[in-house]
């Protein structure tokens, strides 16, 4: 069903918000095989709801969910953008689905839903989010120092703070590493947000542990997977040039230098 | 049914779970239980900084710091908490940058700091800059600073696990005064499976924040429903000073979505529609950096006197135009993308629509200043303790001052902690009876049954009108009527809720199972706001009450212990503790 961008009658009382009907085609799983599917089962449904303009794709799950279909499944937090619970492929872009605005997707045809891809499906919108968590362990990311641990604060100057600041931004929401084509078909591959974890502190000041690193990064899982599609750096729903982090800790691995 | 055991078992993984784990961790053997992912929580979402007089930039200092609180939270903080709060701050910071934190910088490399609304130079004279900060992400830096600890720790993590219920080995409401009464574990449901879980251990910590979801408006996340107060409440504990909610004053006008303070502590304005900055009218002295209570209060009065902005003059403007781009991008980054964002709003040109939305529980599960629950007045629950913004110390008292949320969870987690391995390790394993599960057990089976059944209420639904009436009545500005009309349908959603039907039969992910049971932790935590809203016939900090708008210390200086007995709600008093500053009247 086609959906239309039609206002409605409120929007004639001063300060209403328009609504219009929206139509979201999501691609499901059922890990069960209820209602006669087999376990495993993977299906698209198409759901219309009313929107206002104001709402996000988060919005209309919700809308989904709590009134036509309540085992619709997806993670979902803060929804505002800070927590990374919902990142999705809605019209085949990774986003988070409180950040996207349904206005801006061009309502009048049906918009397309999908659980980020590479991670394994759990249900519906649900991935497994513990191989791209096993990454970022792996990257040791905690502040390394050595010597004694002084009494007040280690000094650092806002030139030095500022070198690793797109980098601190990341709330590990998977979109990155999951719009990756590399990740996408190489197990192995760390994936971007590991490396944006590494490259926080390794180009923080403070940090000691800088070579530990990227020695882990040098690895043939590591940083030279990196085909620069830039797929990462698009998707990034905090804006962080992730390739441009990326390519960073490619000079400091041939250069020697951080 | 799969059985664990652990010394110390913590519930919840937010700044305060996960702070009491990096210090329970190395001492004990300890598991972490959430419901959500650890950096999912709500404390990543506090932008604004967390208060430490660490005088980097101006003459500061603990007891400055520590009047502030007592006077903010309208004389209704406990005092030797607060003192602890603020003396245990600097250190708190100071653990922070050692474990990496990225805090801001002055040009000597210190910590930078700023000024933050009810934060003064010697008692009020003028706003001073204490919040010590991360751009506009103080909170994301902190849950990533303490998950990066944690990993580096190997703290052993339960992710969507659901804890429902607490085991105690007694009653502690028929217990008598003094009778030892412990803890010997939790029961969750694990949302992957849908199986349920004991946990065995000697020590429990509840750090499972806020229950922002009773409202409408709120800057709180969806899954912030009050789980662990609802399963203290449950258990026969009480909750404490629940009356006391906080309602951040610039929420996105609509949406809820916080604004820090930040941009008020940058040099941001609050105006009404005649452009009139209106807080010079209600705090003469410190103005738009006054404390979050009287801030609301005043914007709702505009509003209500006919000075909103915007088509329905129905919010107001926060004013960023008159600070210059490079300042709005290097401090208040975050809040601004929100703004373009969701409203569509340029704040570089252009005011923002801002209202207050319900932002914090000053209230919770009572606790001492070791972290340790009470479940009266004076008796504690052996090896349970409670910390962050789902317990009580008090030292918010009647309104928590902006940036002493973060420090709150980072001084009372790491105290809550050390507590509570330090007594597992002394305690003997506790017996889980055999029917410990059982309450867990009933109520997700009975949830179950309701799939495809004769109910016809939807959670949705409920849930909806108890958010809509609590931001109708329960609000800003309350009455006994208010509270009367808020009372009654609450004791008919409650009756509805008993009629609800889920639609997802699976095991597996069933969040609308999930959602079921969180609106009953609302429901009842509902009841309790508005039970001591009722009770308190007085007006202080969050708590505004037309019919009486006056403070009254004569018969109010105390804080509520509300009860849940089988034919409702009791309210009790609990002394206030005073140690050097007597309560005076409140003026900024």
């Amino acid at each position: 069903m086609t959906a239309t961008a039609e206002k409605t009658d409120s929007t004639s009382e001063v300060g209403a918000v328009p609504t219009f009907t929206v139509t979201l085609r999501i691609l499901r799983h059922d890990p069960e095989g209820l209602d006669g599917r087999e376990a495993g089962a993977e299906y698209w449904e198409e759901f219309t709801v009313e929107a206002f303009a104001t709402d996000r794709v988060l919005d209309a799950l919700h809308t989904i969910k709590w009134e036509q279909d309540g085992s619709l499944a997806f993670r979902r937090s803060c929804a505002h953008g800070v927590c990374g619970s919902d990142a999705m492929r809605i019209n085949a872009k990774n986003r988070l689905a409180c950040k996207t605005l349904l206005k801006d997707l061009n309502p009048s045809r049906p918009i397309t839903v999908e659980p980020i891809k590479g991670l394994p499906v759990e249900k519906d919108l649900i991935v497994d989010m513990e191989p791209f968590f096993a990454s970022y362990r792996e990257i040791m990311p905690f502040l390394m120092t050595t010597g004694p641990t002084p009494e007040r604060e280690r000094l650092q100057s806002p030139e030095e703070r500022a070198r690793f600041d797109d980098t601190t931004k990341c709330i590990m929401c998977a979109a990155c590493t999951t719009a990756c084509p590399v990740f996408w078909t190489d197990g192995q591959y760390f994936g971007p947000q590991a490396i944006v974890g590494a490259h926080r502190f390794i180009f923080d000041s403070r940090d000691e542990g800088e070579w530990d690193r990227l020695e882990v990064l040098n690895d043939k899982a590591g940083v030279w997977k990196c085909r620069t599609a830039f797929n990462c750096t698009e998707a990034c729903p905090r804006g962080i040039e992730v390739t441009k982090a990326i390519s960073e800790v490619k000079k400091a691995l041939t250069s020697g230098e951080v | 049914m799969t059985e664990h055991e652990y010394d110390v078992v913590i519930v919840g993984a937010g700044g305060a779970g996960m702070r009491a784990a990096l210090e329970s961790s190395q001492r004990a053997r300890t598991a972490v239980l959430t419901k959500l992912y650890p950096t999912r929580s709500h404390t990543g979402a506090a932008q604004g900084g967390m208060a430490a007089a660490l005088a980097n930039v101006e003459d500061d200092n603990a007891e400055w710091h520590t009047f502030d609180t007592i006077k903010g939270g309208d004389y209704l903080v406990d005092q030797d908490a607060a003192e602890i709060l603020c003396n245990e701050a600097i250190d708190a910071v100071l653990d922070l940058e050692k474990m990496g934190l990225p805090f801001n910088r002055t040009t000597a490399g210190k910590v930078d700091q700023r000024r933050f609304g009810g934060h003064t130079r010697n008692h009020g004279e003028a706003a001073v800059r204490r919040a010590c900060y991360a751009a506009d992400r103080t909170g994301h830096m902190i849950l990533q600073t303490l998950y990066q600890q944690c990993i580096k720790q190997n703290v052993e993590f339960y992710n969507e696990f659901y804890v429902l219920d607490m085991i105690l080995d007694g009653d502690p409401q028929t217990a008598a005064d003094g009778e030892e009464i412990s803890v010997a574990g939790v029961v969750a449901y694990e949302l992957s499976t849908g199986q349920i879980h004991t946990f065995r251990a000697k020590s429990v910590v509840f750090a499972t924040g806020g229950a922002g979801k009773v409202f409408k408006t709120t800057s709180n996340a969806h899954t912030l429903t009050g789980d662990g107060m609802g399963i203290a409440l449950r258990a026969g504990l009480p909750l404490e000073d629940m009356e006391f909610f906080q309602f951040h004053p610039t929420g996105l006008a609509g949406l809820g979505i916080l604004l820090s303070e930040a941009a008020r502590g940058e040099g941001g304005i609050l105006r009404n529609s005649e452009g009139e900055r209106f807080m010079e009218r209600y705090a003469p002295t410190i103005k738009d950096l006054a404390p979050r209570d009287m801030v609301a209060r005043a914007m709702a009065n505009e509003v209500r006197e006919g000075r909103g902005a915007g088509p329905n003059k129905d919010y107001v403007l926060l004013d960023l135009t008159h600070l210059e781009p490079k300042h709005i991008d290097e401090k208040l980054p975050d809040i601004t993308e929100f703004a373009r964002t969701y409203l569509g709003v340029e704040p570089y040109t252009e005011p923002v629509p801002v209202f207050p939305t319900a932002h914090y529980a000053m209230g919770g599960i009572p606790t001492n200043v070791n972290a340790e629950v009470l479940r009266n007045n004076t008796d504690v629950v052996k090896g349970l303790y409670a910390a962050g913004e789902c317990a009580c110390v008090s030292v918010h008292g009647a309104n928590r001052l902006g940036t002493n949320s973060l420090l709150d969870i980072n001084v009372f987690g790491k105290r809550a902690g050390i507590a509570a391995a330090e007594y597992a390790l002394t305690a003997t394993a506790p017996e889980l009876p055999a029917d410990a599960p059982a309450f867990v057990t009933a109520l997700v089976a009975k949830l179950r049954e309701t799939v495809g059944g004769e109910g016809t209420e939807r959670v949705a639904q409920i849930r909806k009108e108890l958010q809509e009436t609590m931001d109708m009545n329960v609000q800003v500005f309350r009455t006994e009527e208010s509270l009367a009309e808020a009372a009654a349908l609450v004791t008919q959603l409650k009756e509805r809720y008993t009629s609800i039907a889920i639609h997802d039969r699976g095991q597996r992910f069933n969040t609308d199972l999930l959602e079921a049971v969180e609106l009953g932790f609302l429901l009842e935590l509902a009841e309790v706001v508005i039970a001591g809203a009722a009770g308190r016939k007085e007006s202080r900090g969050g708590h505004y009450r037309e019919d009486f708008p006056t403070r009254d210390d004569e018969n109010y200086l105390h804080h509520t212990m509300a009860y849940a007995r089988p034919d409702g709600i009791d309210l009790q008093w609990k002394p206030v503790v005073i140690t050097k500053y007597q309560p005076m009247e409140r003026k900024y």
